[in-house]
């Protein structure tokens, strides 16, 4: 049997949840949901859409806000109850977070961010290595259940099977002692109000390592005009101060769709690509024909961006 | 205060990654090594702290021969000293073989505060610092963006997704994985390479491993999820071609 752990916030499901659902349902024909929280009861409802032999609400009142002690102490003892194969979470802030601790507390193998699985005895996960550059298919040993966290995106959540009523739903005691929790949690904020929602912009150019220093980003912002563009940028950008932090594309940044993506000088990591793969049109510019970026784009340029993006101002005046 | 700090050779960013024959590794005999970026951002934490606080730095890293390289570099920027977990097998272990080599040389030390980055550039597991935590029965926290200490209690602000943040309090001992961005990183100075000359690198055999829990069965280049049309010719050849196919073929601009 494969068990998904689901995850919500404030009792609403984190649709990376679902992703996971269909990760667990492409795995194996029997899937078991459990959703840790204090009570959540429309993220319940929500799960039990999906086909599943049981859908069980993990309940305590000290797992309202998350915790990796609670989590860890929940999990850790409602897991062998019901004997599965497979464990299988999101790979998000939170799994990140308690899901390698859970797994040495059962000390039980744990593969994470996984971009894929074949089903299978063993079944087989791949992953990436080297920032992207190259990918490796895994397996697990020791004894059950393994653990696998899989990568936002990996599966879609359009594509979890529904069953034809509602799956059985139960509540479950979640066993936490809260004097066991060392994290106290205060309530999550955000920075700044959001002055730029680049979710809107219908056409990004996003700079990263390769712009070399702060004096260049004027010259991607002169091709952000010439093709009415925001500017963009990838984490490490922003952790300079060349770009403000608003302006970051990726898991820590913000997600966006837009018809065009022309990616200057980005390598193409994992956590920028999160954050931008469902763009229409993706353009790559970078010197390192290897640069994972070329995987995912629809247009290419292998070179010296600085040498590039003036012919390409010339090019839309011209 | 006593903190140690975890940290991890990488091959460079630059490195052109080749695959072993063997499909099981990449050929790194020739790689150029750096300290993992995540580790570095934690290593400037670690002597923040110690420079508000007092105490000592304990620099420690798990690998073969080469990784004195990144233990040097550290002690050069100002860690008090280090200790180097040596075997040849750590290059390539999985998390848990490389928490359990951490763990095995930390038991003695007891550092009230163990930082590390939160992954590795190369095998990117996000799991070494979490499972140690675990290992060394100590509170921790992921993903960590500033860090205050107030006598043993911590207070962490971690980042969440979205550019959402949360502030978490918990007592010492505590692991917590750094995030990249969460300070501006110093270079080693001449002072600081020629005093690191004298500090001390302890070596500690890692302990007999436990039977690897993560198999790498092959490793190979990914699929392209897209076809990729490659514009090529001169820079201004180039340009022109990528300025018609958006505006025609794409037409995703004017």
């Amino acid at each position: 049997m494969i068990l998904v752990v689901a995850e919500q916030k404030d009792g609403v499901l984190n649709r990376a949840a679902l992703e996971a659902v269909a990760a667990g349902q492409a795995l194996g024909s029997a899937v078991t949901i459990v959703l840790p929280g204090r009570e959540a009861t429309e993220a319940i409802k929500e799960l039990a859409k999906a086909e599943a032999t049981e859908v069980i609400s993990l309940e305590h009142a000290a797992l309202g806000d998350y915790t990796a002690d609670g989590f860890v102490q929940a999990l850790a003892a409602f897991i062998p109850t019901v004997s599965p194969s497979l464990v299988v979470f999101a790979h998000t802030y939170q799994t990140r977070d308690y899901a390698p601790r859970l797994a040495a507390r059962l000390d039980r193998a744990l593969v994470t961010d996984c971009t894929g699985a074949k089903a299978g005895t063993p079944p087989v996960f791949t992953r990436q290595m080297f920032q992207g550059k190259v990918a490796a298919d895994v397996v697990l040993e020791g004894p059950a259940p393994h653990f696998a966290t899989f990568q936002i995106g990996a599966f879609r959540a359009d594509a979890v099977k529904k069953g034809g009523a509602a799956s059985p739903v139960k509540s479950v005691a979640a066993t936490v002692d809260p004097a066991g929790i060392r994290q106290k949690p205060e309530a999550p904020f955000r920075e700044a109000k959001q002055a730029v929602d680049l979710s809107q912009a219908e056409r990004i150019v996003s700079v990263g390592r390769g712009i070399k220093g702060q004096e260049h980003v004027a010259l991607a912002q002169q091709l952000a005009d010439a093709l009415g563009a925001e500017l963009a940028a990838s984490r490490p950008i922003c952790d300079s101060g060349w770009l403000p932090m608003e302006r970051q594309i990726g898991s820590s940044g913000q997600t966006v769709a837009p018809k065009l993506y022309l990616a200057l000088g980005i390598s193409g990591a994992i956590q920028h690509v999160v954050g931008m793969k469902g763009a229409r049109t993706i353009v790559a510019i970078n010197k390192d024909p290897e640069a994972p970026i070329f995987e995912i784009a629809d247009y290419g340029i292998v070179g010296d961006l600085f040498e590039i993006v003036p012919a390409m101002i010339a090019a839309l005046k011209g | 205060m006593k903190i140690a700090v975890c940290i991890k050779q990488v091959v460079t960013r630059e490195w052109q990654v080749r695959i072993n024959d063997a499909k099981t590794w990449v050929r790194d005999q020739d790689a150029s090594w750096e300290l993992n970026e995540p580790d570095a951002y934690a290593l400037e934490e670690s002597l923040r702290l110690r420079e508000k606080h007092g105490g000592e730095v304990v620099v420690i890293s798990a690998g073969p021969a080469r990784v004195s390289q990144v233990l040097r570099e550290a002690l050069a920027r100002g860690a008090d000293r280090a200790i180097h977990v040596t075997g040849d097998a750590l290059a390539t272990a999985d998390a848990f073989t490389a928490a359990d080599a951490l763990a095995a040389a930390l038991k003695d030390e007891k550092p009230d505060l163990v930082l590390t980055g939160l992954q590795s550039d190369d095998q990117g597991f996000a799991q070494v610092g979490v499972v140690l935590a675990e290992k060394l029965g100590a509170a921790h926290t992921t993903i960590v963006m500033e860090v205050t200490v107030d006598g043993s209690n911590l207070r962490v602000k971690r980042e969440l997704e979205g550019g959402w943040f949360q502030w978490i309090a918990m007592p010492l001992p505590a692991v917590l994985t750094i995030q990249s961005g969460i300070n501006q990183l110093r270079y080693a100075t001449l002072k600081g390479i020629m005093a690191a000359k004298k500090k001390e690198i302890r070596a500690v055999p890692a302990p007999a491993a436990a039977a690897p829990r993560q198999k790498i069965q092959s490793i190979y280049v990914p699929q392209k999820s897209k076809q990729t049309r490659l514009l090529s010719g001169s820079a201004a050849e180039s340009a022109k071609a990528l300025v018609k196919a958006l505006r025609e073929d794409a037409r995703v601009i004017q």
